[in-house]
């Protein structure tokens, strides 16, 4: 899933109070799962809002609303088109996909993020989320065990350990496993430890970000 | 001799080929445009080392770069190694800087994967890491011995024009006390594959685990087809055991040395007297080719260091 | 004396709730001005039903379960704990005192410690209504752009 997280609530707050009238907008897919933008966050921040423009004289209506994806145009509905017209401008408590796809669909109001979205991951525990994707659009995680050397490496290394890696934990913060080392465990476990003498060549990051944004056709369920 | 044909013809690759022990040593270049301090440092280092590492935004502070440093020490009579770091330049900057490099007269480049850029004073920078350092070996020895760039193009201004490839003794950083520990030596093994001519370990004071690592780099014969020199780095004071032991990553201070330093009335002319006698033990171990002499912003120390350990003077091989 | 402050006493069903009703019939004096709301449990309590409550025109909530280890749910009453934590550091936010909610710990048996609780919070309540009153009010400058 999209993994988001809040933004401080001083810099929404300093957007909201532009308006007369927003429409927090929730997200009913990614961030209701990662805590960050569901209808009960949504809730809470409309609450927060509520409070702090009456405690410093704001005048600001909040409305609030919730739909189940943001990143559909057949979720945004007519009741929701109904509340955004009569907003002044929006909040998006969707990830920055879901921002981007109300302002394109409400061309005439400002859509402010109410997050800051992350990264692809996982549930670690509850509470607790981590990046386990690069999106890089050619997946080698095969190779290593199941582990993504791009988005798990500090260095994104394709042929590591750096020399920084000790006691599993990687240079940059012991709080950070090393990748290599789950790599080489994992690899060790699989009886595949000799793959790893392979030298992976150069990688094409035409198929990441760095070729431009990027689209994705399936030809046979388009209309 | 000469019936060995160089692939770069610098001064550390003739001095390995004949066998002889290398000696080098590295020179941090400037936090500023000063080119006083180069002189300065380099005039402590002439004549003592082969060629001197010219490292490159070391532990991710910015400095002056490698290249212009490089040809500033060349200038002063030094042979330079320039590091090349994948943190801050993709392919198409490294593979120019090397042409740059090699067009002005540099020889011996050694390639490193580069410190986070979160160690150091940028640390809201973006990083690169197009490549990895052992992918970036590679690409040397293919603009080295196939002429051609990562693409695949040949080096060459045009379809008629001559091939003018950079001819480059090619390095790596080894760290033998590195996790996981058998990996260590499989990723020598990668870099001597991926084209690495040299390389030079991380600074040595846990001589028994550096001692079981050469047993395994030999049982592999890897000694045989990279040259490795061992890395050496004169303790200062017992503040500074303490933290290469508690800090460093993957480096080892064992106690008996933390106890000597502990001990000395003058820990700096123990901490020398340790670093010249892992010199000597370190010449005896069958497969070390010759000593890296990290002196970490003391440049001035390496002569009387060599000299002690009788590395001087150096041989002139032609 | 300054008008009675709004609490609301977000009451657990096992024991403050119970202490509340033991208070009343021990005769204990307690302040009329705190309404409480009895939940099955203080884990119950959903941060947004605080908030909703300042929202409404609450001057304070208390939020009021049993001792730690003696919830009916095994641990409702901790994660009530935690969440007026996190209450309070959304109510800095909002530019609103945190110490307008409280978590307090009261067992079924002590009817006079949830009277004594009540008068004190009100107390508290009362006092910072009366700071507010007199602090001056910062305008914030609201723009015109949409
Ligand atoms: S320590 Fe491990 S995870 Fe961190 S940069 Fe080095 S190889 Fe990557």
């Amino acid at each position: 899933m999209i993994v988001a997280e809040r933004k401080p609530f001083d810099e929404i707050f300093a957007n909201a109070g532009k308006h007369h009238k927003v429409l927090l907008l929730g997200c009913g897919t990614c961030v209701t799962v990662c805590m960050a933008g569901g209808q009960k966050e949504t809730g809470v921040l409309a609450s927060q809002l509520r409070l702090a423009s009456r405690e410093k004289g704001v005048d600001l209506e909040v409305t609030e609303h919730t739909i189940t994806r943001q990143c559909d145009a057949e979720f945004f509905d007519d009741t929701t088109s109904r509340l955004v017209e009569e907003s002044d401008a929006v909040i998006s408590m969707g990830c920055g996909v879901g921002v981007q796809f109300c302002s394109d669909r409400y061309p005439n109001k400002t859509v402010y993020p109410a997050l800051n979205t992350e990264f692809f991951g996982a549930t670690l525990e509850q509470g607790v989320w981590t990046e386990r994707c690069a999106g890089c659009g050619q997946c080698i995680v095969d190779k290593f065990g199941g582990i993504c050397p791009v988005a798990r490496c500090s260095k994104s290394l394709l042929n590591g350990p750096c020399g920084g890696s000790a006691d599993g934990r990687c240079e940059i913060n012991p709080d950070v496993d090393c990748a290599w080392q789950k790599i080489y465990d994992h690899m060790e476990t699989l009886g595949r430890v000799d793959e790893l003498e392979e030298i992976q060549p150069l990688k094409d990051w035409s198929h990441n970000r760095d070729g431009g944004p990027r689209t994705v056709r399936k030809e046979d369920v388009r209309l | 001799m000469s019936v060995t044909t160089l692939k770069s013809g610098s001064m550390l690759e003739r001095v390995l080929v004949s066998g002889k022990f290398a000696v080098t040593s590295e020179l941090g270049p400037p936090k500023s445009a000063d080119v006083e301090t180069i002189k300065e440092k380099a005039a402590c280092l002439k004549g003592v080392c082969d060629a001197v590492n010219i490292t490159d935004n070391q532990t991710a502070i910015v400095r002056m770069s490698s290249i212009a440093a490089g040809v500033l020490a060349m200038r002063e009579g030094l042979e330079p190694v320039i590091q090349i770091t994948c943190r801050d330049r993709n392919r198409l900057a490294i593979q120019a800087d090397v042409l740059g490099a090699y067009a002005l007269g540099i020889r011996n480049i050694l390639c490193l994967s580069g410190d986070h850029q979160r160690f150091g004073n940028h640390p809201t920078s973006k990083n690169v890491f197009d490549m990895d350092s052992i992918q970036l070996v590679n690409v040397l020895k293919r603009m080295r011995d196939d002429k051609v760039f990562a693409c695949g193009d040949e080096i060459r201004n045009s379809k008629k024009a001559p091939l003018v490839a950079p001819e480059i003794f090619i390095g790596a950083a080894a760290n033998p006390f590195g996790d996981p520990f058998p990996f260590c030596v499989t990723r020598l093994g990668k870099k001597m594959r991926a084209g690495a001519d040299f390389v030079q370990t991380q600074c040595i004071y846990d001589m028994d685990r550096f001692r079981r690592w050469m047993e395994m780099v030999r049982d592999r014969g890897l000694h045989e087809q990279i040259y490795i020199l061992a890395g050496v780095t004169p303790l200062k004071s017992l503040r500074m055991a303490e933290h290469m032991r508690d800090n460093v990553a993957g480096l080892s201070v064992p106690d008996h040395l933390i106890e000597r330093m502990k001990s000395a009335a003058d820990p700096k002319e123990e901490g020398e007297k340790i670093a010249v006698e892992q010199m000597q033990e370190l010449r005896d171990i069958p497969g070390v080719a010759g000593i890296h002499i990290m002196a970490i912003e003391a440049e001035k120390s390496v002569a009387g260091l060599a000299e002690k350990a009788g590395l001087l003077p150096r041989p002139i091989v032609d | 004396m300054s008008e009675d402050p709004n609490i609301i006493a977000f009451c657990c069903h096992y024991c403050a709730f119970t202490a509340a009703d033991l208070a009343g019939t021990m005769r204990q004096q307690y302040p009329v001005n705190v309404r409480i709301v009895r939940l099955p449990c203080t884990g119950r309590a959903e941060i947004n039903m605080v908030l909703q409550a300042f929202v409404d025109g609450a001057d304070g909530v208390l939020v009021a379960g049993c001792e730690p280890g003696s919830c009916h749910f095994i641990q409702g009453n901790l994660r009530a704990v935690k969440r007026v934590g996190q209450t309070k550091k959304l109510l800095i936010e909002a530019g609103i005192d945190p110490e307008r909610v409280e978590m307090r710990h009261i067992a079924a048996s002590q009817g006079p410690l949830f009277a004594q609780v009540s008068r004190e919070f009100t107390e508290k309540i009362r006092q910072l209504n009366e700071e507010k009153r007199m602090a001056p009010t910062v305008a914030v400058a609201q723009g015109e752009t949409t």
